[in-house]
């Protein structure tokens, strides 16, 4: 029984991607395209050149970041869906600093740093708002974040459009870029900076050493899966549930510093490109462990990435990536269940045996 | 109605809860049913109401056999049942929650329905306002609720499962009235209770439960000594007690008051010394939990003061009282003793000394595999802490506990576990109070294991508390009449 255990969660993986590929396949069909030509398409536009490749990294940094911080609160047993809220925080913040220095006689990797640690701080001091509201106010984290999210878009297009427009008349195409000595350098002639990258790979590297390794991260779990209990055991519950908004937001606010440092060098309205809800769909497709973190976004990079010339070569939406995903996450989903059934039933059986 | 029951079986993992329990339950007369807290009465109850399925037996109504496939089928078949807890809509008005469960069509009669409302009402001299809001009534209310309307949906038979619980006493005169009422008027009613007085008072006959089987059926004038000793059984040997030498004061209970919806305890005064052992005896909710979760901080009491090793900790955080020694360990194992879904060496790791910030694994599973070893809990170190067996998780919060502890606070220390476990258990807590001196303050529904382990006994009933009885100068017999109400002098009924 144990020792086939893991061949039959692969199983259960296996039948969860089929399933996703049939659905997939099946809206394709629909829209009278061979999914076949599709799949070709999608892995020759991730993967098809170096500059391709590069893009799937620079996608890739951002959704590792956001997924670095909902795996710790999702650790603590909340719903982060205030992410998309840090994420444009963490931008605004950034954006910020950069206005302030860029003229000031600071060295660009000074500011440049300050800008990205502003980032962090006004991601984490968002998400502190979704934990104060949680925590001391009693409001569900997920009605707290949603809220939160819809102000951080308002103040975004405001600040786009009012006091931060660009000379003459403010645009949807955002605020003036910044000169060039800050951006964060990049890779040769692709978008890619190696500096970013780092960053990504550091704080998954973080959070899995917080939640494995540590006292930490360990109380964080407790807390998560049975805060009465928790208590009873002398978790500062209170404590450690705000932490987890922190150091979740803080993630969040990176990422919205990279998209400005490294890939828009300004603040447009897009700025979380949605990489918030994608790293919730990946948390919770790789059931919110972090060793699956790392290669499932970077999975999830190259669809994005990959789909967006099929509106070109097949006449195609570039959601389909998003057809994608979804169905991959509800098809894991959907396996666990029955993986879950299937184990019961055979508990009792053996039980009745 | 006539009801039949015949050997019902029902089983919750390894609990029997009714354990082939046959019994027939005549109509114009007020059946009770008597047994002590788990001693199966709401199972079987449930049962008849369709809230359970039976593993085996059948139920006949008037000789016919039925199978009752949910409390709305049970209802069609003319059986109500009241719960514990009143199953109603609070955000409701009165005559829409009247009106849930009407199974006809579509359209609402609501015209028709608020009249039924009234005459019902007045016929059993309730007063209900169909206006008003479920969650503004008592909970006396809310039963007069259900009665109406259970009768109007065509109740021919009534369960009652504790129903004085929480009601005022001039709402148990009107409660008794309409019970007495619905039997005269040839209905089946059946009353749950633990409360002789109750029995003595209301009930026709009664049947009395004992873990899960049917020990036995009783007929006024009710021998009330025998009623007990059903109730709780016959004395098991335990072996010798064990006395230990007191020490120093440990725990200070001074003119404490503690409340919540349902009781209110006051003027509790206590005090208890170094490797003393207090068992608080009592119907579950007559307030011992709320005293015991006091005395650790996580309650807050609403007067007096609690002192612990000669600090003043009232109102003091849980923490805080932990970090003077005490700790608390829940009945309730799985919901707040322990994480589900880590493991055993996790617990280990959270509730031992933690040094830095990186977590000492090989150290950690050393000292999980001496406990393991000590506390001789059958599972290892990485089983995740609810596959083990109820008995073993009792095992695994007794060795999470530090050692060196001032005071102990315990609900049912021995709650599901078998008679050698039980023992066992109370081994290494009668250990901690000798060599570590310990005080212990445990609740339990176990009159044997208080009367066995405890020095002195507190015994709880509907709010009042009984002045510390040492535990040589009562017996089971004693402790059954004082938790039935006997004994106590009558003081105005706590309203909630």
């Amino acid at each position: 029984m144990t020792t086939s255990r893991w061949t039959q969660s692969l199983l259960f993986v296996l039948l969860a991607i089929l399933v996703a590929l049939l659905f997939t396949s099946a809206v394709l069909l629909m829209a009278g395209a061979s999914p076949v030509a599709a799949y070709w398409y999608i892995l020759k536009g991730a993967f098809g050149s170096w500059t391709k490749i590069a893009d799937v990294a620079v996608a890739w940094v951002p959704l590792l970041l956001a997924t670095s911080g909902l795996l710790m609160t999702f650790a603590a047993g909340l719903w982060n869906i205030g992410i998309e809220g840090q994420i444009v925080l963490g931008a605004i913040f950034t954006t910020w600093v950069l206005r302030v220095l860029q003229h000031s006689t600071l060295s660009p990797a000074v500011i440049l740093f300050l800008a990205i640690a502003a980032g962090a701080i006004g991601g984490a001091l968002w998400a502190a708002l979704a934990g104060v509201l949680k925590v001391y106010g009693g409001v569900n984290e997920i009605f707290g974040g949603l809220g939160l999210d819809f102000v951080a878009v308002a103040l975004i297009l405001w600040l786009i459009f009012g006091p931060w427009k660009r000379p003459g008349i403010g645009s949807m195409s955002g605020t003036e870029p910044f000169p060039q000595q800050l951006w964060l350098p990049t890779l040769g002639q692709s978008r890619l900076s190696l500096w970013a990258l780092l960053l990504g790979l550091v704080s998954i590297g973080v959070v899995y050493f917080l939640l494995s390794g540590t006292y930490f991260g360990l109380k964080l779990k407790a807390v998560g899966k049975n805060p009465r209990a928790a208590y009873l055991l002398g978790i500062p519950t209170t404590r450690y549930l705000m932490s987890a908004f922190l150091l979740s937001g803080l993630f969040a606010g990176l990422a919205g510093a990279v998209q400005v440092t490294a890939v828009y060098h300004r603040l447009i309205p897009a700025i979380s490109s949605g990489y918030g809800w994608l790293g919730l769909m990946v948390s919770m497709l790789i059931n919110f462990q972090p060793a699956w973190a790392a290669p499932v976004t970077l999975f999830f990079a190259a669809l994005n990435i990959g789909s967006i010339q099929l509106p070109i070569v097949l006449k195609l939406d570039s959601s389909l990536s998003g057809v994608l995903q979804g169905a991959l996450v509800l098809s894991f989903l959907l396996m666990s269940g029955v993986r879950q059934r299937w184990a019961r039933r055979h508990l009792q059986e053996a039980e009745h045996e | 109605m006539e009801i039949q029951l015949r050997h019902i079986h029902k089983t919750f993992g390894p609990v029997h809860a009714n354990d082939d329990i046959t019994l027939t339950i005549p109509s114009g007369a007020i059946q009770g049913l008597l047994g002590e807290n788990g001693a199966g009465k709401s199972t079987l109850m449930k049962v008849l109401s369709g809230y359970f399925h039976p593993d085996a037996g059948e139920i006949l109504l008037d000789g016919q056999p039925v199978t009752i496939h949910s409390p709305a089928d049970a209802l069609r078949l003319g059986i109500g049942m009241l719960h514990q807890d009143p199953l109603d809509f609070p955000p409701m008005k009165v005559l829409d929650n009247f009106m849930v469960g009407y199974p006809k069509g579509l359209g609402l009669p609501r015209a028709e329905a608020r009249q039924a409302l009234l005459d019902l009402a007045a016929q059993f001299g309730f007063s209900l306002d169909p206006d008003a809001y479920v969650g503004s009534l008592t909970v006396g209310e809310r039963q007069q609720l259900e009665i109406v309307r259970l009768l109007w949906l065509g109740a021919k038979a009534l369960i009652f499962d504790e129903p004085t619980t929480g009601i005022s006493a001039q709402q148990k005169e009107k409660l008794f009235a309409a019970l007495r009422r619905l039997a005269a008027e040839g209905k089946t009613v059946i009353f749950v209770t633990h409360k002789l007085e109750e029995v003595e008072m209301l009930c026709d006959r009664v049947a009395v439960l004992r873990a899960g089987r049917l020990v036995g059926e009783a007929f006024p004038p009710y021998d009330l000594d025998q009623l007990v000793r059903m109730m709780f059984g016959k004395a098991v040997s335990k072996g010798e007690r064990v006395n230990t030498a007191l020490g120093k004061p440990v725990l200070e209970i001074k003119n404490l008051a503690v409340e919540d919806v349902r009781v209110r305890i006051q003027g509790v005064d206590l005090t208890v010394r170094e490797g003393e052992v207090i068992g608080l005896a009592g119907m579950e909710g007559s307030g011992q939990r709320h005293l015991l979760r006091a005395c650790a901080g996580l309650v807050r009491p609403v007067d007096g003061e609690i002192w612990i090793d000669g600090h003043n900790l009232t109102g003091k955080p849980y923490h805080e009282f932990m970090r003077r020694g005490v700790a608390y360990v829940p009945a309730a194992r799985l919901e707040e003793g322990l994480v589900p879904t880590l493991t055993l060496l996790e617990h280990m790791i959270l509730a031992g000394e933690q040094k830095g910030l990186i977590i000492d694994r090989q150290a950690a599973l050393q000292r999980t595999q001496e406990r393991i070893q000590t506390f001789s809990i059958r599972g290892r170190p990485h089983s995740p802490i609810e596959s083990l067996s109820g008995g073993n998780q009792q095992r695994a919060l007794l060795a999470l506990l530090r050692p060196g502890l001032r005071l102990l606070l315990m609900e049912h220390p021995t709650r599901g576990l078998d008679m050698e476990s039980a023992i066992w258990v109370w081994d290494t807590l009668k250990r901690r109070c000798r060599e570590e001196r310990t005080a212990i303050f445990f609740m339990s529904s176990d009159l044997e294991e208080i009367l066995h382990y405890s020095d002195r006994i507190l015994v709880f009933f509907s709010g009042q508390v009984s002045e510390p009885i040492p535990a040589q100068e009562t017996d089971v017999e004693h402790l059954g009449q004082l938790i039935g109400g006997r004994g106590f002098q009558p003081v105005q009924e706590a309203t909630p």
